[in-house]
């Protein structure tokens, strides 16, 4: 399967070339392409970084970072890549429809292909059919979210980067759109990163869990959850063998914090 | 336990009757105390100028309103476009905005007659003391509003690839018109104040003017009815812009 990232002894810091403050040390990961990747890690140890990287919102100090077999720079260009962050960061003054739509306005000097207007498809898909013309104050912090997902989700974007994405929500929504994820990974194929807090959310939807260690951040346990699983990624919460893997990565997040 | 929150109506009921009660008490109260007619008139002989001089406290009213309109568009308007500029270009902004600063703390009146002297005793320096004082609210609140998007919001347009310019118009803009808007409807009072400042100075036209000469005359009522006059300016101006304001943010 081709890769959608491969970072060799990836180094990032803040304070110049020197990088004065280490964020991520001698990094190597491989993501598949079309897979769900969790990343975990205590505060600090460089997972919403190493998401900013591969978007092309930061520069590395040191090593190498391929995304899709391209550079980041060219990958952001081509609008390949869709971000989500922890506050759903709609535009207030703008309704839902036209947030949905933002990449339709910006950035389209430099875009190669055309984008095309899904807005209705997607506010539909992500269960907001009928909310268009509401602004985002009226809209529940579930509903403001599954907007984020639905701008992100505009352009088709092989690579999707969500970055706590469901950190601020409470547990039962927070499950119940774990699981309308899933079923939009299944639909799109595009490879997620997903950067969470939740032990429990990192392993209900990671095929493939990653624990960062702080100071600085580097990899600590990287661990497969696929033979766990049934196919397309499905698993009960319950279930004994993801619990274990569970605990195990509360073993490795302790270690790491 | 707060109190309960009053209904729309005894919201501006409470109000009116707040204002007919003093007005009441100013008509009937203060003559009974022996307080003259030539230092403060009853509201009834203030209302009599009104009718009397309508068209001397027109007349008076119409430079004032000029200078204060003009005023307030030239300096909220070059306030704007100098936050634009500084936001855009740390390097200006750093020179010149602490310099900027430091003429704010000059007083008006301090400032006033070196305008006078500048440009002479027509409508312009009128114009010029209501802009500067009208400009250093909306050029502070501009540029914090111009940088008050959050860095989440910025990232988001980086990741669409943005231009500077969408950047402006789609972030920047929005995100600095609340403030704006803030800044303008305090410049809106402010603006009539620079005006009238400017024609005590030096002018026999305007509300200012009239309210020297009425005091200098003892003419208290016209004095009052000029204040008067100023006052419901710079609420006309205020309430001008609260209702663009409404129809332009809707969030």
């Amino acid at each position: 399967m081709a890769h959608a990232i491969e970072a060799s002894r990836l180094d990032v810091g803040y304070g110049g070339r020197q990088a004065a403050v280490k964020v991520l040390s001698c990094l190597d990961l491989t993501v598949e392409a079309g897979s769900f990747l969790s990343i975990l890690g205590p505060s600090g140890c460089g997972k919403s970084t190493l998401l900013r990287v591969v978007a092309d919102l930061l520069d590395p100090v040191g090593g190498t970072i391929s995304v899709l077999g391209d550079t980041p720079h060219a990958v952001r260009s081509r609008r390949d890549v869709g971000f989500v962050f922890q506050d759903s960061t709609l535009l207030p003054w703008r309704t839902v429809r036209d947030n949905v739509r933002l990449p339709l306005g910006v950035g389209q000097g430099s875009l190669t292909r055309k984008i095309e207007d899904r807005s209705e498809e997607l506010l539909e898909l992500m269960g907001l059919a009928g909310f268009g013309e509401r602004l985002p104050h009226q809209l529940s912090g579930g509903q403001r979210q599954r907007v984020a997902i639905a701008r992100a989700l505009l352009g088709q974007p092989k690579l999707l980067l969500m970055d706590e994405p469901f950190g601020a929500l409470d547990e039962i929504t927070r499950d119940r759109l774990n699981d309308e994820l899933l079923n939009l990974w299944r639909r799109t194929g595009t490879t997620i990163l997903f950067v969470t807090h939740s032990i429990a959310e990192a392993a209900y939807l990671g095929e493939r869990v990653i624990v960062l260690a702080a100071n600085p951040g580097r990899l600590i346990k990287d661990l497969d959850l696929r033979p766990l699983k049934q196919d397309g990624n499905r698993c009960s919460r319950e279930d004994p063998a993801i619990v274990a893997a569970m605990a195990e990565l509360r073993t490795a997040l302790e270690r790491a914090s | 336990m707060r109190p309960a929150p009053l209904s729309p109506q005894m919201a501006i009921a409470l109000p009116v009757l707040g204002a007919a009660s003093l007005l009441l008490a100013w008509q009937y109260l203060l003559p009974l105390l022996g307080v003259p007619a030539y230092i403060v008139p009853t509201p009834t002989a203030i209302f009599g100028v009104f009718q009397k001089n309508f068209a001397l406290l027109m007349d008076n009213l119409r430079p004032t309103l000029i200078e204060a309109l003009a005023g307030f568009v030239i300096g909220n308007l070059a306030a704007v476009l100098l936050a634009v500029l500084f936001v855009h270009n740390r390097i200006l902004q750093a020179t010149y905005f602490p310099i900027v600063l430091f003429f704010n703390t000059i007083p008006i009146l301090a400032l006033s007659p070196i305008i006078i002297l500048i440009f002479g005793l027509g409508m312009t320096p009128k114009i010029v003391i209501a802009a500067v004082i009208c400009f250093f609210p909306t050029l502070v609140n501009m540029i914090r509003g111009l940088d008050s998007a959050s860095d989440n919001e910025h990232e988001l347009f980086r990741v669409l690839s943005a231009t500077r310019w969408e950047i402006f118009w789609g972030l920047r803009l929005p995100r600095a018109l609340p403030m704006l808007f803030s800044s303008l409807r305090i410049a809106s009072a402010t603006a009539v104040i620079g005006a009238i400042v400017g024609e005590w100075i030096g002018s026999d036209k305007g509300l200012g003017a009239l309210i020297i000469q009425a005091s200098f005359n003892y003419q208290s009522d016209r004095l009052y009815a000029a204040i008067v006059l100023s006052s419901c300016l710079s609420i006309t101006l205020f309430c001008a812009i609260v209702l663009v304001e409404r129809r332009v943010i809707k969030y």
